[in-house]
């Protein structure tokens, strides 16, 4: 038998699945630029005394007419595309990664206690998550955004939450019903185990795998639903870079011909969230008893 | 059955009230509600006419009843922008909404079922890994972004499709149509596939997934080793099967459309509902978003209790005492 982490099931699998590797891969490098952002990007493009507006709708460096030290040409405000794709993904990344995290915790506390105590709360919590799920996240959090008048990162985080945690709370309900019959939580009842004991021990480690599924997948639908928002205008305020915006702002110049406005911030949308669907599909398998992996 | 149909129903009435407690909030402490209902030009006259009609001076409970009373009614005060009652304003840009939404539904879910069992037949060929890399695209790509594309290749670079607007449409009695006209269908075509894609790859993962689980059970060996045609083993006894979280996934993603119709009319100019709403939330029109919001709830909590009841008839194992 393997034994450790390093020769467990799971390590075997990942380093023998080559669109799990290159899925994390995607989403790792995205993170590195993401945070060294100020470091690596030419140009700071939300710093107006960096920004010219002579520079404005430049085409990329290869292209007549485009200039170092713009490499994917610039903006109608003379911003550096590639400079503000950096920091548009530090944007969605802390939006993403925010959203996860808030919702993720809260949904797995509320699914945990309703799993565990059923009666009034499992009722309401499931009905509010019907309700909610009905209506989707992307609906309530855009209609949330609409009734809201301030505009923020964080204010987009606490609507995408709001509408999002049900999500978390309605898997980790499931699997808590599950993992409850088994017989260790009766042999852990039996020994004493207070209800505190046997929700942090017992219930919450074995009911989780499948949070972590939900997790990766919605990482990458928070991401697209933060751009969907920006680009609406009801997301981050023009004074925050985001992929979402950039689009919004490229679709402007669509009809003159002026692709790289759209093409590149949309290409590294899709690259992240690809990276992403591929490290979670990768992981949906893997945690799902039912499918046999072929190769 | 029925008592099962009668206990959805309540339930819905219920979120119904609830929405709508939310929308009266929001209705009556943000801004002055008589400027609300009488139009933000009312003269002073009319303002004390609908302060008393209203009955503005009775107790919260009072009033709360009395906006379920109108709402039931469809009065939902005029738009502050446009004068004119906000619910037709709504009512007159559905047949849009309705016509994009239908057939984005149309073209996911017949594309996405089809290519889903084609390729869950052979999982491990290769133009089936091409078409599961193709859906993988299909969810990462957001929708606003794959509308956009569209028009870069469709409409700026081959020319070959408007993008923009709806195109001739025809009255039949109230009802709006561009469906019987060549340029009404050909301003369909680009945002109806906006619209679909997300879906369109959802469900085809969806039905994949469903039919891979349920071509390895025990009674498909059956029905194979029975010599039944494989027409009737994969559609009779396999899809009926695998298509009941697609159903449901369907049904669930309703609210999602709507909300997805909302950013591809904004991309394609399309003069329907979601258009409408975005421009009142950038004009903070409130009437409009209030009355947005209660329709939309009703439609969304009616699909979702049609597909429930069509969950109950697929699937014979469910028996709603």
């Amino acid at each position: 038998m393997r034994k450790g982490l390093f020769k467990s099931k799971i390590l075997y699998d990942y380093f023998h699945d080559p669109s799990a590797i290159a899925g994390s891969f995607i989403l790792v490098v995205f993170i590195l630029l993401a945070i060294l952002a100020p470091w690596i990007a030419p140009q700071n493009p939300y710093d107006l005394e960096k920004v010219s507006l002579s520079d404005f709708l430049n085409p990329p460096i290869w292209m007549e007419g485009g200039k170092p030290p713009f490499l994917l040409g610039t903006d109608d405000q003379g911003r550096g595309i590639f400079s503000t794709i950096l920091y548009g993904c530090r944007t969605s990344l802390t939006v993403g990664s925010g959203v996860v995290l808030i919702a993720g915790s809260f949904g797995i506390v509320m699914g945990l206690l309703a799993g565990y105590y059923g009666g009034l709360l499992d009722s309401v919590t499931m009905r509010m998550a019907d309700t909610f799920f009905s209506f989707s996240t992307t609906l309530m959090a855009f209609l949330l955004l609409g009734l809201f008048k301030q505009r923020g990162v964080l204010i987009v985080i606490i609507a995408i939450c709001i509408a999002d945690w049900v999500r978390y709370a309605r898997t980790m309900r499931g699997s808590v019903l599950e993992v409850k019959e088994e017989a260790y939580i009766t042999a852990a009842k039996a020994t004493g185990a207070g209800d505190f004991r046997l929700l942090i021990k017992h219930l919450l480690p074995n009911a989780i795998p499948p949070i972590f599924v939900v997790m990766a997948v919605d990482l990458a639908v928070v991401i697209m639903l933060e751009a969907t928002l920006s680009f609406l205008g009801v997301g981050v305020p023009l004074t925050e870079p985001s992929l979402g915006m950039m689009i919004a702002i490229g679709k402007n110049y669509v009809y003159a011909g002026k692709w790289w406005l759209v093409l590149f911030p949309g290409s590294a949308l899709i690259l992240l969230v690809v990276g992403i669907n591929l490290f979670a599909d990768w992981l949906r398998e893997e945690l799902n008893p039912k499918i046999e992996r072929g190769r | 059955m029925l008592t099962y149909i009668i206990r959805r129903l309540i339930q819905g009435v219920i979120v119904l009230l609830a929405v709508s407690f939310i929308c009266f909030i929001i209705f009556r402490y943000t801004g002055d509600p008589v400027l609300t209902l009488a139009g933000r030009y009312a003269t002073f006259q009319e303002r004390e006419e609908v302060r008393r009609v209203f009955g503005l001076d009775k107790p919260f409970y009072v009033q709360y009843v009395r906006f379920i009373y109108n709402a039931a009614q469809g009065r939902f005060g005029k738009s502050y922008v446009s004068r004119v009652p906000a619910l037709g304003l709504i009512l007159e840009r559905l047949p849009a909404t309705v016509e994009l939404a239908t057939s984005a539904v149309f073209i996911s879910f017949c594309l996405g079922v089809g290519l889903g069992v084609l390729v869950s037949l052979k999982p491990y060929a290769m133009r089936n890994r091409l078409v599961m890399a193709g859906s993988l695209c299909g969810i990462s790509i957001p929708t606003f972004l794959t509308g956009i594309l569209l028009i870069m290749i469709f409409a700026v670079y081959l020319g070959a499709l408007p993008s923009f607007g709806r195109g001739e449409t025809v009255n039949i009695g109230y009802w709006r149509t561009g469906l019987l006209t060549w340029s009404g269908i050909s301003h369909l075509i680009l945002p109806a596939f906006t619209l679909g894609m997300y879906q369109l790859a959802v469900l085809l993962r969806l039905t994949r997934a469903g039919m891979r689980e349920v071509l390895g059970e025990e009674y498909i060996k059956t029905a194979w080793s029975k010599g039944l045609p494989p027409r009737k083993v994969i559609f009779k006894h396999a899809l009926r099967n695998a298509l009941i979280p697609v159903v449901t996934m369907t049904g669930l993603q309703f609210g999602e459309l709507i909300a997805f119709s909302i950013v591809t009319e904004t991309i394609f100019q399309w003069p329907g509902m979601g258009n409408l709403l975005l421009t009142s939330i950038y004009e903070t029109d409130q009437p409009v978003i209030v009355t947005y919001i209660m329709l939309a709830a009703l439609i969304i909590l009616t699909i979702n209790i049609v597909v429930d009841i069509l969950y109950a008839v697929l699937n014979p194992k469910i028996r709603y005492a």
